[in-house]
């Protein structure tokens, strides 16, 4: 189900926009209009459907206009022309009063640099939102140390937030977010003051807490690897466009343009791309009770293999058969080829990555065979495919060195 | 010479137009000065001084404790003690009309960019202007006596309350007030629960200014017969005595002393070493 909508969203920053939103329309360039009118154009024409529950991670360089179109969700920023919709109430077009009652409680934001309350405890921050909304004291705390306790923070209810590491800041805020049990988590760059260690720590607490809570998270990120490992789909940005909005698998296998490409060449393709990518759809297969062996071994012998998988006719796999199996059980003139399955074969399901599959190649010189919860065969994953994935080389380079290997 | 006319008919104007307003004002101030002289002159000394270093021990320290008693000790030891109460609550009178009008002025220029255009260039006016200067318009609008002193004192002191409370506000982390809107807060709840609370320390600073600018335009109001200390200081003048004028400058510098030891730690919660 959606639970945000953004349709046709621009926002335009200077005088004489109506100038530039003219020149929107017909479709110059940012620098063509910056020149013309003095505008900058900070988001063009965003169309984007966030579903309730997922986290959406929108990605992109700094003044790539990601958190400006984040700001324009609960109208920190006036967006200059579009609609955003929650729920399919039509935020762009709330009275202050409105806007103010679904800030209160639907759309909580976590910042980058935190932006707490210096001069409070953490009990007194993360109870803030409740503060604002006019709930009394004793039930505000309550919440508030409820909260506490699901970020971690037990205990330090009563520090000044001052005396807190970063981490601990970010932890109080996000615990103020998640006081107002919001539906919307608003995240902007939340994580990316923090230091390595810990921000990946935080972001395995958001991926559990969001486990329990199955809030609709709105991510802004500059940094890819946490885009993917955080974001159920990815929006990328660049220069106020959103040029490419895909799960991370599709963004990686399959980016929409040089900018996009040039992100994704750093990242460690396989802990992303899974059996279901780069599966070779349509094998040839041994069928159990209709292929004999001389059925099988002219298969072979066709496409050059040494090795089949074999199948019952719904296509549920049962294992290998190599060749000289086949060879010797022509001359027993045998007609069935069930009893020389070799079923001691690991399967994986499509959901398996590269890094997943690897492990498997030492065990074995067949290939990987993939299968679904029925046990059904879907395809096969080849050697050579895994080592394309993983070393960035084409398959006729990888070939070429297996067949050097192989005549050493 | 022509600015000097213009000025000078625009005050005779007010003078003749609202002398009713004056009058108000008049009544205003001098019953109000008279309430808080009447509190502190009519307290024995032993309990003022009491108080004082009490408040100064709460606030302030042990340090300045023992130098607000031995400060109000010798003041009360030189025979000025009338005067000097007097003075101080010549200056507390203003201070709080200072303030009054001062802190919410300056709230309005850190909020409004047209409020702030137009409050800039009448504080530096305020400031700059020889402090003695004030005193010819009182005179005309409120004659002789302790309330033209009072107003004299009020528009000479209360520039740095307003420049420093608009200062605060303005200092008060984007991010902050970014988040505070986001989570719903209107601009009142913004002001009362983030951005004076944030600004305070700069606030008081500012209040902490303004009483010791009222200390030393009260001095010089006595020139217009303001009462206390003042008056002794322009005995001490006008008849040469050294002894006189220097001891009632030392009792205006111990007042000074404490009450900026004070004020200045005013913000603070308790400080016992």
């Amino acid at each position: 189900m959606e639970k945000i909508k953004i349709e046709k969203l621009s926002l335009v920053f200077g005088k004489g926009k109506s100038k530039a939103l003219k020149m929107l329309d017909q479709g110059k360039t940012k620098a063509e209009i910056l020149e013309a009118t003095g505008c900058n154009v900070a988001v063009r024409d965003a169309n984007l459907t966030i579903n309730e529950g997922e986290i959406f991670v929108i990605m992109g360089l700094s003044g790539s206009g990601k958190s400006t179109l984040l700001r324009c969700i609960n109208r920190l920023i006036e967006p200059t022309t579009g609609k955003i919709f929650i729920n399919d109430e039509e935020i762009t077009r709330m009275s202050d009063k409105e806007l103010l009652n679904i800030r209160r409680t639907e759309l909580a934001m976590v910042f980058q640099h935190f932006g707490l309350l210096p001069h409070r405890t953490v009990l007194s921050n993360v109870a803030f939102g409740l503060e604002l909304q006019g709930i009394d004291r004793a039930e505000r705390d309550k919440k508030a140390e409820e909260t506490i306790e699901l970020v971690g923070l037990k205990g330090y209810e009563n520090q000044k937030v001052s005396e807190l590491s970063g981490g601990m800041q970010q932890r109080v805020g996000l615990a103020r977010g998640l006081a107002n049990t919001p539906e919307v988590l608003l995240m902007d760059e939340a994580f990316s003051a923090l230091d390595p260690l810990i921000r990946s720590q935080m972001q395995d607490e958001l991926l559990l807490l969001q486990e329990k809570m199955q809030k609709t998270i709105l991510f802004i990120t500059h940094d890819l690897e946490e885009a993917i490992k955080l974001g159920d789909r990815i929006a990328i940005m660049k220069d106020g466009v959103i040029v490419q909005v895909g799960n991370s698998e599709e963004i990686i296998t399959n980016p929409a343009d040089d900018y996009v490409k040039s992100f994704v060449e750093n990242v460690d393709r396989s802990k992303i791309v899974t059996a279901g990518t780069i599966l070779f759809k349509k094998p040839k297969l041994a069928r159990l009770k209709k292929d004999g062996p001389a059925v099988v071994l002219r298969t072979m012998r066709d496409i050059g293999v040494t090795s089949l998988p074999v199948v019952r006719t719904n296509r549920t796999f049962l294992g290998f058969v190599k060749i000289e199996d086949v060879v010797e059980l022509k001359k027993k003139e045998i007609k069935t080829i069930e009893s020389i399955i070799r079923d001691s074969v690991m399967t994986v399901n499509p959901d398996a990555t590269v890094e997943d599959m690897l492990p498997l190649l030492s065990k074995t010189n067949l290939p990987i065979p993939v299968v679904n919860e029925d046990n059904h065969l879907l395809g096969l994953v080849t050697p050579t495919s895994l080592i394309a994935e993983t070393t960035g080389k084409d398959k006729e380079e990888i070939n070429e060195i297996i067949q050097k290997a192989i005549e050493l | 010479m022509i600015i000097g006319q213009y000025i000078e008919d625009g005050v005779n104007w007010l003078t003749d137009n609202f002398s009713g307003m004056f009058d108000a004002i008049n009544t205003g101030m001098s019953s109000l000065i008279q309430v808080i002289e009447s509190v502190w002159i009519g307290l024995p000394f032993y309990v003022t001084i009491a108080l004082f270093t009490g408040l100064a021990l709460w606030k302030a320290g042990r340090k300045n404790a023992i130098l607000t008693l031995v400060g109000l000790v010798f003041i009360y030891f030189t025979g000025f003690w009338e005067e000097t109460m007097q003075t101080f609550s010549l200056v507390l009178a203003s201070a709080i009309i200072a303030l009054a009008i001062g802190i919410p002025l300056g709230i309005w220029s850190a909020k409004n960019k047209t409020a702030n255009s137009i409050i800039r260039p009448i504080l530096d006016f305020m400031q700059t202007m020889p402090a003695f200067v004030y005193l010819i318009p009182a005179v005309l609008f409120f004659g002789l006596g302790t309330v033209p002193g009072a107003f004299a004192t009020i528009i000479f002191a209360m520039p740095p309350v307003v420049r420093l409370t608009s200062l605060g506000i303005q200092q008060v982390p984007e991010d902050i007030v970014e988040a505070t809107k986001a989570f719903g807060a209107t601009p009142r709840q913004l002001l009362v629960k983030v951005q004076l609370p944030l600004a305070m320390p700069t606030i008081l600073a500012g209040v902490n200014q303004t009483i010791m600018m009222s200390l030393s335009m009260v001095v010089i109001a006595s020139m217009i017969g303001a009462k206390g200390l003042g008056e002794i200081v322009l005995q001490g003048i006008s008849q040469l005595r050294i002894g006189l004028g220097f001891e009632s400058g030392l009792a205006v510098v111990l007042l000074a002393i404490i009450l900026d030891r004070i004020t200045q730690n005013l913000g603070n919660k308790q400080k016992n070493e």
